[in-house]
């Protein structure tokens, strides 16, 4: 298999070819299916929410789509480049074009936050070595990004000295710091309580709105999905507001994806899932469900 | 019979896997210099007070029991000899390393181990750093060039503690001790004092990063992780001086 293949090769750019796509993928740990056979794709600027019960293979999709994990087989695409594949220091610049927040932070307990939040831009081309005019970008970069989550005055402190919801903050600006096409949040509000949950969804949503970012948003909570799928940031107001009547033009296509035991069993929009007459998907299209 | 044996020989094949890349690494750009010297000084620095102690107990322990028997022949002045000899050959290396292992794989499994349950592994190959190049390397290079400097000193601690006993329990004179303690040693016995914690460091290291990045199963599996490090360690600690040992008898 040509491990460059790419998802173009039937003659379509990669402008107009999806973010992620998968095609068949299936991946087991000792025989249990973690993935099975799915297969579904992302187009730029498109918002897609995943729902499922725990261990449904929600996170591992998440891995996949950026070759953290290997699947045993079918094709991953990133950015219509075949990523399956790809050696490890071949995915660093597809990956470098993604952001991610992981379901446990994933900050690094020995940096400070200025360090965190800064750590993507040292592995950008051009960027790290070129001395202190590049510190000084990558400083005003990682500024602009605290601030983004109103975190700027914890430059010098450790994670271990943040609140949970600080540190999901902290999480989300060094998901964004790069400016990436595509941001994926493994369960940006699991552990949080309601008021900081929305602030990190409204968050999101700004942040998909501003630059237009794909995101794929793994999560437990309809209510992160509804947002997602039905509110935007309104950059004249600098507020969250339902994106009905007027605000139509600038609405983001929000697709749900449901999953069970690694398998897809469902895919459309906010409506269809409500409508699906499937009791498991219907669990995930409630509010208070999770 | 082949399922009990499937398990420890996949776990051997993965470390070697990452011995191979850890080894291939070391010759490979980025190198985190800053990190080889974190490392030792948290393994150098951090040991170096353990280390001492065992090298003075091992050497006053070995005069002690040694005076007795040498009593017997009326040959106790030859005691700087079986201090030197054992502690330069076999006990110096052995239980610096034991030491190390006890104090640092388990530090590296841990710190590892809770790196990989926090996903912070994920991330940092997510955000373009090699989790080999980054954690690995450095403490393999750390412990390899501290390990040996380790031993020496316990080397040099043990044979003092050998030495206050000889002058302070069997009236043997200051140069008639370190004389037959140094006159005794050749080549042969450096090379083996020197290679061997040279061999240990590595095997210390790898072992210790290797249970710490398959970590699984949450802070539980982080004990789990710690706990066979240790155990891995120590064990690879006795066969290398185990095999090592009739090579060097031979070659005298």
């Amino acid at each position: 298999m040509n491990p460059e293949h790419s998802y173009a090769s039937g003659g379509v750019a990669e402008g107009d070819a999806p973010v992620v796509a998968f095609e068949d993928v299936s991946l087991h740990f000792d025989d249990v299916p973690a993935l099975d056979h799915l297969s579904f794709s992302i187009k730029s600027g498109e918002t897609c929410v995943v729902v499922g019960e725990a261990g449904s293979g929600k996170t591992m999709l998440l891995k996949t789509a950026v070759g953290l994990v290997r699947p045993d087989s079918g094709r991953v695409y990133l950015f219509a480049r075949e990523i399956t594949k790809l050696k490890e220091s071949a995915l660093a610049e597809a990956r470098s074009r993604v952001g991610i927040l992981f379901q446990e932070g994933g900050l690094f307990d020995s940096l400070t936050i200025e360090e965190n939040v800064g750590y993507p831009l040292l592995n950008v081309p051009g960027l790290s070595r070129n001395g202190g005019d590049s510190s000084q970008h990558i400083a005003e970069c990682v500024l602009k990004s605290l601030r983004f989550v109103e975190l700027e005055k914890t430059l010098d402190k450790f994670p271990s000295e943040l609140s949970g919801g600080m540190r999901r903050r902290v999480g989300i600006a060094r998901a964004v710091v790069t400016e990436p096409e595509l941001v994926l949040y493994d369960s940006p509000t699991a552990g949080l309580d309601p008021i900081t949950a929305n602030r990190i969804i409204h968050l999101i949503i700004q942040e998909r709105d501003v630059r237009n970012t794909a995101t794929i948003m793994v999560t437990h909570r309809y209510q992160d999905g509804h947002l997602m799928a039905n509110f935007r940031y309104n950059p004249s107001s600098g507020r969250v507001e339902p994106s009905d009547g007027h605000h139509d033009e600038s609405h983001v296509s929000t697709k749900f994806l449901v999953m069970r035991a690694g398998k897809l069993v469902f895919e459309g929009s906010e409506a269809e899932l409500c409508a699906s007459a499937d009791p498991y998907v219907q669990k995930f299209a409630r509010p208070g469900s999770s | 019979m082949f399922d009990l044996l499937k398990t420890p020989v996949e776990t051997f094949q993965d470390f070697l896997s990452l011995a191979g890349r850890a080894f291939r690494d070391l010759f490979r750009a980025p190198h985190y210099w800053s990190d080889v010297l974190i490392q030792m000084d948290i393994i150098g620095v951090g040991s170096l007070f353990i280390v001492s102690l065992i090298g003075f107990f091992s050497g006053v322990v070995m005069a002690l029991q040694m005076s007795r028997a040498l009593a017997i022949y009326g040959a106790q002045g030859q005691v700087g000899k079986i201090v030197s000899i054992t502690l330069v050959r076999e006990l110096g290396p052995v239980l610096t390393a034991v030491a190390v292992a006890g104090r640092n794989a388990s530090g590296m499994a841990s710190e590892l181990g809770s790196m990989r349950v926090t996903e912070q592994i994920d991330a940092m190959r997510a955000l373009g750093t090699d989790p080999i190049q980054k954690l690995v390397k450095p403490r393999l290079i750390a412990t390899a060039i501290v390990l040996p400097l380790l031993t020496i000193i316990a080397d040099a601690i043990g044979l003092i503690g050998g030495y206050f006993i000889s002058s302070t329990m069997m009236s043997i004179t200051t140069s008639e001790y370190w004389t037959t303690a140094w006159r005794i040693l050749e080549y042969n016995d450096l090379t083996q004092g020197l290679l061997k914690p040279f061999l240990f460091a590595i095997v210390v290291a790898l072992v210790g990063c290797f249970y710490g990045l398959r970590t699984t199963g949450g802070t539980q599996g982080v004990g789990r992780a710690t706990t066979k490090a240790v155990v891995i360690a120590f064990v690879w600690v006795f066969v290398i001086t185990s095999m090592l040992d009739p090579l060097f008898v031979n070659l005298q």
